[in-house]
């Protein structure tokens, strides 16, 4: 399933703000195909990870590969055009654009005149929902279709590795069932994943491997199955 | 109402409204009238540039009258260095460009307030730069323009013959032909891939940026394009006025644009364009018509106004559909 590594950091430090040191020496690594879970309490620095990776926030140590190419120092922009993209947390679609206009917005750092329409196509294949609405206003969606319209924006690139920072905050046990099927189905079609995830158990289930962060630190990785047997992360994460 | 005035034909037909006023002023014997309609273009005219920055992609702007003043003075400079009166309005308004492009360079990493203080510390300071700097400006003195008659050839046909002598309708039409372009231009962006970059930016510049779009680069191009409505406004102000000043390009006028654009709605062309309509018009009859003690009521009227806009229409007159989702959500 899983082939050569894609995504590498290695000794990644970052600050937040001015001085909340969040990251402290981050190591990890997504190999291509696999879907890779991310865990950890409120304030461990899974956002600040993803901010960093996606180039929203540059690292103060440390590497970030991608591909074998450095992404340290480039903007969000650039990083995108590599074939890496972030649904950030609390989904943030434009709320006053359309939903076909929040889909171009995605597509932005593929070159002009790209042949986008098989992309819509994709997108309003793994989420019907969408097609039917396209005209309607992004905030006029509800939560879980907002949800939608933002990992759809991020599909609009065609990336390689898509991160996804919760995409089930606040939304209903039965649209985050429906949200982790289309992962399923999106990493099936070849596209990697990288899940940030506080329902540990949910993400631990969608993923073949995990890391656990507390604090800015890895303080475990392995595969799924013998994480959730792990007492320390079943009593921390599991609620057991 | 909104696809009304937005239509093709509406357009059309203002245009025609505006060229016939001097026709108007002239039935009326109220040559002031064709005046009053050229400071009104040219408040239009700043206000649309302006709204490229401040209406679609939300950066504050509180100097952008120092941008008019660049335009007036490099067209006032170069009229007294010979150079012919065209090529001197295509200078200035580059000048204009480049000189906004480097300020872009350096301040667009501030947001909000902060730019908002930033630029109107830059209005101030060229403001006095003019003011000072004697051996290019002549100080607070101020530059004279050799006269420069364009449209003078439209006198050649009969019902026209009266506009050989008049500059006020000359540049009247000018002015009015800028407008219309600067609407059109408005327009265009406003419907493009770039003009709904602009809008993401406004809505959440994080999610913009991680949705690929240059955030930077987008912004730093809708304030140098403003910059061309201003350099070539304030061009043509210095060729139609033949003089120029630094007290022309006071603090309060950018003020004054700012509540034109924020009157009339921000980011709607139409709305701009009525907002300049009714902050710049009427004042300027009121100066016009009432006796000398009423004059500085027109400022009363200014507050009046804009204390019933936050009241009552705080999305602007004709608000651009989107604003209006954002105001009233």
């Amino acid at each position: 399933m899983s082939g050569a590594a894609m995504l590498t950091l290695d000794g990644v430090h970052a600050v937040y703000g001015r001085k909340i040191r969040a990251l402290r020496g981050v190591s990890l690594e997504v190999r291509a195909g696999e879907v890779v879970a991310l865990i950890g309490n409120n304030g461990a620095g899974k956002t600040t990870l993803m901010k960093t990776i996606s180039g929203l926030l540059a690292p103060e140590k440390g590497r970030v590969t991608f591909q074998g190419r450095a992404l340290s120092g480039l903007p969000p922009h650039e990083v995108m055009r590599m074939g890496l993209s972030l649904v950030p947390e609390g989904r943030r679609i434009f709320p006053r654009l359309t939903v076909m206009e929040n889909l171009e917005m995605g597509a932005y750092s593929r070159p002009r005149g790209a042949e986008l329409a098989r992309e819509y196509e994709h997108v309003f294949t793994l989420f019907p929902v969408l097609g039917r609405r396209r005209a309607q206003l992004g905030g006029t969606l509800s939560g879980g279709e907002q949800q939608m319209l933002a990992m759809g924006r991020a599909l609009m690139a065609a990336p390689k590795l898509l991160m996804l920072d919760e995409p089930s905050m606040g939304l209903a046990p039965v649209v985050v069932d429906k949200i982790f099927e289309i992962i399923a189905r999106i990493n099936q079609e070849g596209v990697t994943v990288l899940l940030v995830e506080q329902n540990a158990r949910r993400a631990l289930k969608a993923a073949a491997r995990a890391y656990v962060l507390e604090t800015g630190e890895i303080v475990s990785a392995g595969d799924s199955a013998s994480l959730l047997k792990d007492p320390a992360v079943q009593k921390a994460y599991l609620g057991l | 109402m909104k696809g009304l005035l937005n239509s093709r034909r509406t357009q059309w037909v203002l245009l025609a409204a505006a060229l016939s006023l001097p026709f108007l002023a002239r039935a009326l014997e109220f040559s002031f009238l064709t005046r009053v309609g050229g400071v009104v273009g040219l408040l239009m005219l700043l206000s649309l540039g302006l709204n490229v920055t401040l209406g679609y992609v939300g950066l504050f702007d509180l100097g952008f009258i120092a941008f008019y003043a660049v335009g007036a003075y490099a067209t006032a400079i170069l009229m007294r260095a010979h150079v012919a009166a065209p090529l001197a309005v295509v200078l200035a308004v580059a000048l204009t460009v480049v000189i906004r492009f480097l300020l872009g360079l350096t301040i667009l990493r501030l947001r909000g307030d902060y730019l908002a203080v930033v630029t109107m510390g830059f209005g101030e300071i060229a403001r006095l730069t003019f003011n000072n700097l004697d051996a290019l400006t002549n100080g607070p003195k101020g530059l004279q323009v050799r006269p420069w008659r364009p449209l003078s050839f439209l006198g050649a046909w009969k019902p026209l013959e009266f506009v050989r002598k008049e500059s006020n309708v000359q540049f009247y039409f000018l002015i009015v032909a800028a407008v219309f372009l600067a609407a059109e231009a408005s327009r265009r962006l406003e419907d493009s891939r770039v003009g709904r970059a602009w809008v993401a930016i406004r809505e959440d510049e994080v999610a913009a940026r991680l949705s690929g779009i240059p955030v930077r680069e987008y912004k730093l191009l809708a304030f140098t394009l403003s910059a061309v409505f201003a350099g070539l406004a304030g061009a043509l102000f210095a060729l139609w006025d033949q003089f120029v000043t630094p007290e022309s390009f006071i603090f309060w006028e950018s003020i004054l644009l700012v509540a034109i654009v924020v009157l009339g709605g921000m980011g709607s062309i139409v709305g701009v364009l009525l907002g300049a309509l009714i902050l710049g018009g009427i004042p300027l009859l009121m100066e016009a018509t009432l006796s000398p003690q009423w004059i500085d009521y027109r400022y009363l009227f200014f507050g009046i106004i804009l204390v019933l806009m936050t009241l009552f229409r705080p999305q602007g007159l004709l608000p651009s559909a989107r604003r209006e989702a954002e105001l009233s959500s």
